[in-house]
């Protein structure tokens, strides 16, 4: 799986961090959600899906790679 | 690339006796202007709206160019002329994308101020409901549109502003909701009884802050010049700066108004569709059972995964956005749909239209809250044409608050009550003849406590 941040349409909610704090950082400078692993371990599904579903800006997505 | 005059206009089927293209239709049937607008000219096409041509886009590529667009290049406030009045001179309309990042990181809407947001507006709800009965009526616009009065105003103010207000605030703010005529397009101080009301209603409003801000000041002045720490919220430190009660009202008019209306819609239709639907009323309410069987807290809850509730949720804001169209106004010549549009131009997107195209979402018009789980997820999917929240830089910048309260709500009244309509089905309808649309009344149902 592949995981994908859109910087233009993140907010800086920072939800993503709290679902999945192995595979999601933030820059605070910039205020944007930084993608830690690109792609993650199996194991770590639910918590990215939950990430991207969450999302409130609707910028993360999930890409079968 | 086509010019702008290329772009389709929609016929007419409402009379156009003052020479204001389709605001007559604007005013008793924008669904139905924005809907055969889409038959007719397809994922761009054009209306008029009193002086001015309004590009409508819909379908994901167009849409996408739209909600993309930098603010240099579509402009958001100039596009909602009939906020000015409700707002006040002076007070902004919407903040920059970078200045919402800032709310975002110091103020209410944080992540982390979530968890007492969701237990402030679970007290509110256990407080609009302690007045019930075992049994009785309720109207639906009067009782959610109350409530939320008092969970944006304990949320975003504070407190201590909310336990000031009662059910005059809830409805004078009405009376500005319904001060939305598209005339406003037209002259935004029209001489119309529903601007004369609104223009009524804010100046009552202001009065009202003003006795609360006389009241403060008293108290500080009891206190030697100062207010203990836990008794403060926004108000005062709007009034230790020195803005007038005009002011002040404009900016928490401004500040409640994005979170008003919408949810309070929001609640109403998610009711109404799930007395309509029983077996999904049904799954919801096992699922709540479910969740809440250990005693679990709702405040804890709301912030958490329910995943049928939520589908039930997101179907009613597919069906029912409160918002149905959204507007800028191009800074910079723009592309969209193939076409070169001017600045000065009215551009837009309708969450209405989009949000029901039969591509994207098959039988558009049946609720099926089943569209949002695994593996369908019919929001992901559609990121650009699912848009009840919008979408871009400018998507909802509350859309989790939203959520979270609209889970609250339901979990606590789904709980304890049991809901049924008391007139035929097809009857709960919207308002629209205002931009801010708002139920239909009579909206009323019966609640009776559930026995267990």
């Amino acid at each position: 799986m592949r995981v994908l941040a859109d910087l233009d349409l993140c907010q800086g909610h920072q939800m993503c961090q709290g679902e999945a704090p192995d595979v999601f950082g933030f820059d605070e400078d910039a205020d944007l959600v930084v993608v830690l692993q690109e792609h993650p371990e199996e194991s770590l599904r639910p918590q990215v899906r939950a990430a991207v579903q969450y999302c409130p800006a609707m910028a993360l997505a999930l890409e079968e790679a | 690339m086509k010019s702008q005059q290329d772009v389709p206009e929609v016929s007419y089927v409402v009379e156009d006796r003052d020479d204001w293209g389709h605001l007559a239709e604007m005013r008793v049937d924008p669904i139905g202007l924005f809907q055969r607008l889409r038959d007719e000219c397809g994922d761009i096409g054009r209306f008029r709206l009193a002086d001015r041509d309004v590009v409508l886009v819909s379908g994901a590529e167009a849409n996408e160019q739209f909600f993309r667009a930098p603010d240099s290049t579509l402009d958001q406030a100039a596009a909602y002329p009939f906020m000015t009045p409700i707002f006040g001179k002076g007070v902004v309309f919407d903040a920059s994308p970078e200045e919402r990042q800032q709310m975002l990181k110091n103020q209410a809407l944080r992540g982390d101020m979530m968890r007492g947001h969701a237990a402030t507006i679970e007290a509110e709800i256990n407080r609009m409901v302690s007045a019930w009965g075992d049994e009785g009526e309720i109207d639906l616009l009067d009782w959610f549109a109350e409530l939320t009065i008092y969970t944006t105003s304990a949320c975003l103010i504070g407190k201590p502003f909310r336990e000031e207000l009662d059910g005059t605030f809830a409805r004078l703010y009405h009376d500005l909701e319904k001060g939305t005529d598209a005339l406003a397009y037209v002259d935004p101080y029209l001489d119309i009884e529903s601007f004369r009301t609104r223009d009524a209603a804010r100046v009552e409003l202001v009065a009202l802050v003003q006795a609360v801000i006389d009241k403060r000041l008293a108290r500080a002045k009891a206190n030697g010049g100062s207010v203990p720490r836990e008794e403060r919220d926004l108000l005062d430190v709007l009034i230790s700066v020195e803005m007038t009660a005009d002011y002040i009202t404009g900016i928490f008019i401004s500040m409640m108004f994005a979170g008003h209306h919408t949810s309070s819609g929001t609640a109403a239709w998610a009711l109404i569709e799930l007395m309509r639907h029983p077996e999904a009323m049904k799954d919801v309410v096992a699922e709540l059972d479910d969740l809440y069987a250990d005693g679990a807290e709702i405040s804890f809850q709301a912030l958490r995964s329910i995943p049928r509730l939520e589908a039930a949720l997101k179907e009613t804001l597919r069906l029912h956005p409160p918002l149905i169209i959204l507007l800028r106004v191009v800074q910079e010549e723009i592309e969209l749909a193939g076409h070169t549009i001017a600045p000065g131009t009215m551009v837009a997107a309708s969450p209405k239209v989009s949000n029901r195209i039969p591509e994207d979402f098959p039988e558009p018009d049946s609720f099926d809250p089943g569209r949002y789980l695994d593996p369908r997820q019919e929001d992901l999917v559609n990121r650009w044409t699912w848009i009840p929240f919008g979408a871009g830089k400018h998507r909802c910048v509350g859309s989790a608050f939203a959520m979270m309260q609209l889970k609250a709500i339901f979990s606590v009244i789904l709980r304890d009550y049991e809901f049924e309509m008391v007139q035929p089905p097809e009857t709960y309808a919207d308002d629209v003849s205002k931009m801010v649309i708002q139920l239909q009344q009579p909206c009323r149902v019966r609640y009776r406590r559930r026995q267990r």
